[in-house]
This record gives structure tokens, C-alpha cells and sequence, in this order.
């Protein structure tokens, strides 16, 4: 059992009192003292150390702080002891440990107004991000040859490729889910064959690219925002500026022609993948064989919804692309921002997804391609 | 609240452990250390010894595992083979709860500081002793916290500010603070004078003496800074060919025949730490004021 530090009072020879510390005075033993001391109320004219076990520095900030509340003299002192209390006395701060903090009723218009101000901020950062992107696209599609291939690859890679096996199993289970589900409805007016227009047309047109464009800020818009969030903390893309080389060009540029071009392809995976899995579930519940099913799709689905998947895809890549390469660059302090961009990359990049989705939707049907 | 509830409440919050102080000779044993990366040893067979109260300085080429070395005795790095005794008790083979116990007992500051960029100075202070001893009150963990960061040669306003508002010097001297939240006897510094002016890092230098003197502390000091050497090791450790070959006064280690210490200690840049610490010890003398 751990031994705790403690005081005896006593009377000395001239009628005060006398405090006489026994045991060790310790970080690990001045619990109890401490707060008796704090309890104590009256005078005391003299603090004995003679009995006191060996001292370190929390022990001799006890004891002086006592001594400067109470004006008490410390006698019996070891040199050890006096050589410690020396030395915090030397160091006493008044300083807050905590952050300055606002009261409330100053403290939320205050938030409220930094909110209001950064979101302005903001909306002039976009724009100056959007126009500086802009630039640098320019200026590469006047210097083709400043166009970083490998770099552009390797995001190839990383956006497409490495994610082709989880949309491909998330879009097969949509379309098991779709085709299912739709079976049991359709089936109350005897149109279970409609399933086949439900399971093409949904896929083609909406769930394949919006699921994938979901996923695809999920894997890369996330990666996109911390990747270069941490390159921004560790300075090296000032490192890169001071070379020569933009960071638009060599960072930003490659992941958005990645993600451009790569997510048409993934939507169209993605929809297909949907498609046979509904034709997977159709053949084990319907009774619709499994290539009747395929060969039904080619004529229920119009070309025009390819267009439709076409056109959305890549707007979509691009958004989400945007809002992870955005984000990382906003990245400064410390490395808990890293994390708040990321998450904000994300819910950003997939709220503007289904904003966008809705106005395509409708600007769809009114072109006539509904 | 009667006398009796405080101590039975104090005692109900403090955590089961009874931290007790080191009276061995050496602090630190390590004996066959062997430590492997991808089968390529950093580390073979090394031997070291470091004695109580003194302020041990580490030296040795880039590469030759310095920081391996420290991370293996504060249990960071799992060693290959070989014993490493730290405060008596094995580091290689602790149950959690004696681990807890010698944690208690060391500081470590890292080389950036590694300071917690969530809290401010003073609650980075705090963390340490929150861990170790709960049943301490608040106010007397602020008090202990404000103090500390004075003692580490920091203003006062710097114990509410966060890491990121504080320059390099500064969040070195914030890590120091936290190292020594606890009192603790042993303090472990990687390189502490690295990326500082030369003004910063004699001051850091001095501080980090003053320190082991008054509060009794043993040192274990990685660095590169002949300057620190000559001002405030009282041994010095050379680390090559995987091993310690060398340890002592500087002026026992430049009679040995190494070259590598050799021409560690006699550079031009070895040889200006020497004259400087000279020149100083011959202008302090008149005055007879400390070094």
C-alpha cells in the first residue's frame, strides 16, 4: 500500500502553531496532504520538514504554497528540500492552463459570425481554386507535353482498377436488391417481366453511376483530401513550389483527369454488374432464364440512357475529385485538420453528387430523353 | 469533509501502484542488445551502463542507432535478443502493471517535441499526471502544470497556447515540460538542441544541466551537438559498429585510438567546441561566477 504524506499540529514555544510534515513528500504520496492542507483553516507559524521523508518538486511547491498562503517560516528544511523549494518558487505562473474561453453569451455570436465569414471565405476560395485550375488546364492543354503521364497512370490505378472489385460486388448485390424487390411489387399486377425494364433502366440510368460516383468519393475523394492535407503539413508542397513545379499541375490536375475519365468507365461496370445480378435473381425466382433476361435488357433500356450514364459520369468524377483536392488544400495547423477535411471532402463531394443527380434527372425528362 | 473521508476518497481514486525511487548504481543496463531491420543488425551485442545522476550524452554517425537505441530501453522497439534493466525492473519481459510503474518514473522528449496538437501547453503537461495519479485535485494539477512550464524556461501565457502557435524552441522546452510532469528520475532526450540557434541551444543546454543538478535527475542524451557535449555530459557514449565502443570523459575518450572518435572530436568543428568551452571557462574564472 502506497505510504501517503501527512501533518501533525502542534503548539510551539510561543503559543503558534506548528505543522509538523511526516512522510514522503512525493507526486505519488501528496494526495491526501494537499487537500487537508487546503481544508486548513487558521494560522500557523511554522512548517517542520525534519520529519518529512525525501522530496521532489510537487512536494516543495506543496509546502511553499502553503508557507506563502499561511506566512508560515519552513525550518528543518534538507538541503535537497530547500534547494527544490528554491526552484519553484522561482517558477510560480499565474498563467491559464486552458485555452481562453469566451463566455457563452459572447462565445455563440462569435461562432456564429466565424461560421458566416469562413463560409463567405470560402465560397471566394472555391472560386479562386476553381479559376486557378482552370489556368493551369489551360496553360497544360497549350503545353501538352508538361502532362504528367506516370502520374496520371498511377491515379488510373488507384481510382479505377484497385476499386473495380468492391463496385463491381456492391453494384451485383443492387441489382439482386432491385430486381428482388421490384419481382415482389410488379408481381401483384401480374408484370413480373417488367422487372427487366425496372432492373436495366434504374442501373443504366441512375443507381450504376450514382452508387459508383458514391463510392468512388468514399475511396479517392477521401484519399484525394488527406494525401494532399498531409503534404500541405509537412511543407512539401511548398517544397514544390519553390522548385518550379505547381502543385495544380503535378498534384491536383492528374487526380482530376483520373477521376474524369475513370468514372464513366466504373459507372458503366458498375451498371452492368447490376444487371447481372438482377438477371442472376430473375433466373433463380422468376423463372426468366438468365440470357432471356440479358437479351430483354437490349431492348427495354434505349441508347439514350447510355447517354444519359455517359454525361452524368464524368461530372460527377469531376465533383468529387474537386471537392478531395479542395479540401486537402485547405489543410493548415495541425494534423487533426487533416481529418476534418477529409470528412468534409466526402460529405461534400457526395451531397453536391446527388444535388447534381437531381438536375440532371429532371433536365433529362425535359429534353426528352425520359 | 473529516480528515478520515479525505484520505479514504484520495485513496479510492489512486491507482493500485507504489512507485518507488531507484537506489541502484545504474539506472539503465543493457547488456547483448541485438536489434535487426530486414535482417540487416543496427545493433550487435551492445553493452551500456548508465549511472545514477549523471548526464549521459550518446554520440555516433547518422545511421548507427541512436534513437534505436533509446526506443529499445524505453520499450518502443522490441529487441532481437539481449537484457536492457531500466529502474531495476527487466524491460524485455514486464507485466502491464509494472510497465505502468516504471513509465511513472522516466520523461522522454522527442526529437520534434511530439507534443498533443489538441491540447494546449499546460493540459500537455497535464496528461501525464491524469494517467499516472487521478487522485490528485485539479487545481494542485494546474498549479503543478503552471509551474512547469515556468521551470522549463518558458514564459508564463505560454501554458494556455496550443503547439501550433509555438516556435521550435518553445515546443521543445513544452516537450521538456512534459517529460518532467511527473519528477521523474530518469529523463530521455533525442536530440534536444537539433534545429535550434546557437543561442537557443546553449540556453536549452544550460537549462537541461541546471535541471539534472537541482532535481537530482539521470540524463540519457542523444545528440549531435559537440557544444552539448562539452558543456553538460559527464560521460559520453560513442555508438559504432553496432556497438558502444567507448564510454567516458571526453578527455578519456580523445586518448583512445579510434578514428572515427578521432576524428569526431578533432574536426574543425570539434575543435571550436573545445576552444569555445575553453574561452569561457577562462572568462568565468576572474569573476568566479558559475559556467
Amino acid at each position: 500500500m502506497r505510504e501517503w504524506a501527512d501533518f501533525t499540529a502542534e503548539a510551539d514555544d510561543n503559543g503558534g502553531t506548528r505543522l509538523v510534515l511526516t512522510g514522503p513528500l512525493l507526486i505519488s504520496s501528496i494526495g491526501v496532504i494537499d487537500r487537508k492542507l487546503r481544508d486548513w483553516q487558521g494560522s500557523v507559524e511554522e512548517i517542520d520538514l525534519t520529519e518529512a521523508g525525501p522530496v521532489d518538486t510537487v512536494g516543495a511547491w506543496i509546502v511553499w504554497r502553503f508557507a506563502r498562503d499561511t506566512g508560515a517560516q519552513i525550518t528543518g528544511a534538507s538541503e535537497d528540500a530547500q534547494r527544490l523549494i528554491e526552484a519553484v518558487q522561482g517558477a510560480q505562473g499565474e498563467g491559464n492552463v486552458e485555452a481562453p474561453r469566451l463566455p457563452l453569451i459572447t462565445r455563440v455570436p462569435a461562432a456564429v459570425g466565424t461560421r458566416v465569414y469562413n463560409w463567405g471565405l470560402g465560397v471566394v476560395n472555391l472560386l479562386g481554386f476553381l479559376g486557378a485550375i482552370l489556368i493551369a488546364f489551360g496553360s497544360l492543354v497549350r503545353h501538352p507535353r508538361r502532362l504528367r503521364i506516370a502520374s496520371i497512370t498511377r491515379q488510373f490505378e488507384l481510382v479505377g482498377v484497385s476499386a473495380l472489385g468492391i463496385i463491381g460486388l456492391m453494384s451485383f448485390l443492387i441489382g439482386i436488391v432491385i430486381a428482388q424487390q421490384g419481382a415482389v411489387q410488379l408481381r401483384q399486377f401480374g408484370a413480373e417481366i417488367y422487372t427487366v425494364n425496372l432492373t436495366g433502366r434504374l442501373a443504366v440510368r441512375e443507381l450504376g453511376v450514382l452508387m459508383t460516383a458514391i463510392m468512388v468519393a468514399g475511396r479517392s475523394g477521401s484519399a484525394f483530401a488527406a494525401q494532399i492535407g498531409t503534404m500541405k503539413l509537412t511543407e512539401e508542397v511548398d517544397a514544390m513550389r519553390t522548385i518550379g513545379v505547381s502543385p495544380l499541375e503535378a498534384l491536383i490536375l492528374p487526380r482530376l483527369i483520373a477521376a474524369v475519365l475513370m468514372m464513366p468507365l466504373l459507372g458503366f461496370f458498375s451498371a452492368g454488374l447490376a444487371i447481372i445480378g438482377g438477371a442472376f435473381v430473375s433466373d433463380l425466382t422468376l423463372g426468366i432464364p438468365f440470357f432471356t433476361f440479358l437479351s430483354r435488357i437490349q431492348e427495354v433500356v434505349p441508347l439514350h440512357d447510355i447517354w444519359v450514364c455517359m454525361v452524368k459520369a464524368p461530372v460527377f468524377g469531376l465533383i468529387v475529385a474537386l471537392a478531395g483536392c479542395y479540401q486537402g488544400m485547405q489543410v493548415r495547423g495541425n494534423s487533426e485538420e487533416v481529418g476534418l477535411r477529409t470528412t468534409m471532402a466526402v460529405v461534400q463531394g457526395i451531397f453536391m453528387v446527388i444535388v447534381l443527380d437531381a438536375f440532371f434527372a429532371v433536365f433529362f425528362t425535359e429534353v426528352g430523353w425520359g | 469533509m473529516s480528515e478520515e473521508q479525505i484520505a479514504a476518497s484520495v485513496e479510492r481514486r489512486a491507482l493500485r501502484f507504489d512507485p518507488e525511487r531507484f537506489q541502484g548504481e545504474y539506472p539503465v543496463v543493457v547488456e547483448g542488445l541485438v536489434n535487426r531491420f530486414d535482417g540487416i543488425a543496427v545493433h550487435e551485442g551492445l553493452d551500456l551502463k548508465v549511472r545514477r545522476g549523471e548526464v549521459l550524452g550518446v554520440v555516433g554517425g547518422s545511421g548507427t542507432g541512436k534513437s534505436v537505441l533509446m526506443r529499445s530501453i524505453i520499450g518502443l522497439q522490441v529487441p532481437d535478443e539481449g537484457q536492457i534493466e531500466v529502474l531495476g525492473h527487466k524491460v524485455t519481459d514486464l507485466a502491464e502493471g509494472s510497465q505502468a510503474d516504471i513509465r511513472s518514473r522516466w520523461g522522454v522528449l522527442f526529437q520534434g517535441g511530439a507534443l498533443f496538437s489538441t491540447l494546449t501547453v499546460g493540459e500537455n503537461v497535464e496528461v501525464p499526471l491524469r494517467e499516472f495519479y487521478p487522485e490528485i485535485e485539479p487545481e494542485l494539477r494546474h498549479e503543478i502544470a503552471r509551474y512547469k512550464v515556468r521551470l522549463s524556461g518558458l514564459p508564463e501565457d505560454a501554458a494556455s497556447k496550443f503547439p501550433s502557435e509555438l516556435s521550435g524552441g518553445m515546443k521543445k522546452r513544452a516537450g521538456l515540460a512534459r517529460a518532467l510532469a511527473l519528477d521523474p528520475e530518469l529523463l530521455f532526450l533525442d536530440e534536444p538542441t537539433a534545429g535550434l540557434d546557437p543561442v537557443g541551444a546553449a540556453a536549452f543546454d544550460r537549462l537541461t544541466r541546471e535541471l539534472a543538478d537541482v532535481l537530482g535527475l539521470t540524463v540519457f542524451l542523444i545528440t549531435h551537438d559537440l557544444d552539448t557535449l562539452y558543456e553538460i555530459c559527464d560521460r559520453v557514449a560513442v555508438l559504432a559498429d553496432r556497438k558502444v565502443i567507448a564510454v567516458g570523459t571526453i578527455p578519456e575518450l580523445l586518448a583512445l585510438d579510434h578514428p572515427w572518435i578521432q576524428e569526431y572530436f578533432n574536426g574543425p568543428r570539434g575543435r571550436a567546441a573545445k576552444a569555445s568551452q575553453e574561452r569561457a571557462k577562462a572568462m568565468d574564472k576572474p569573476a568566479g561566477g558559475k559556467a
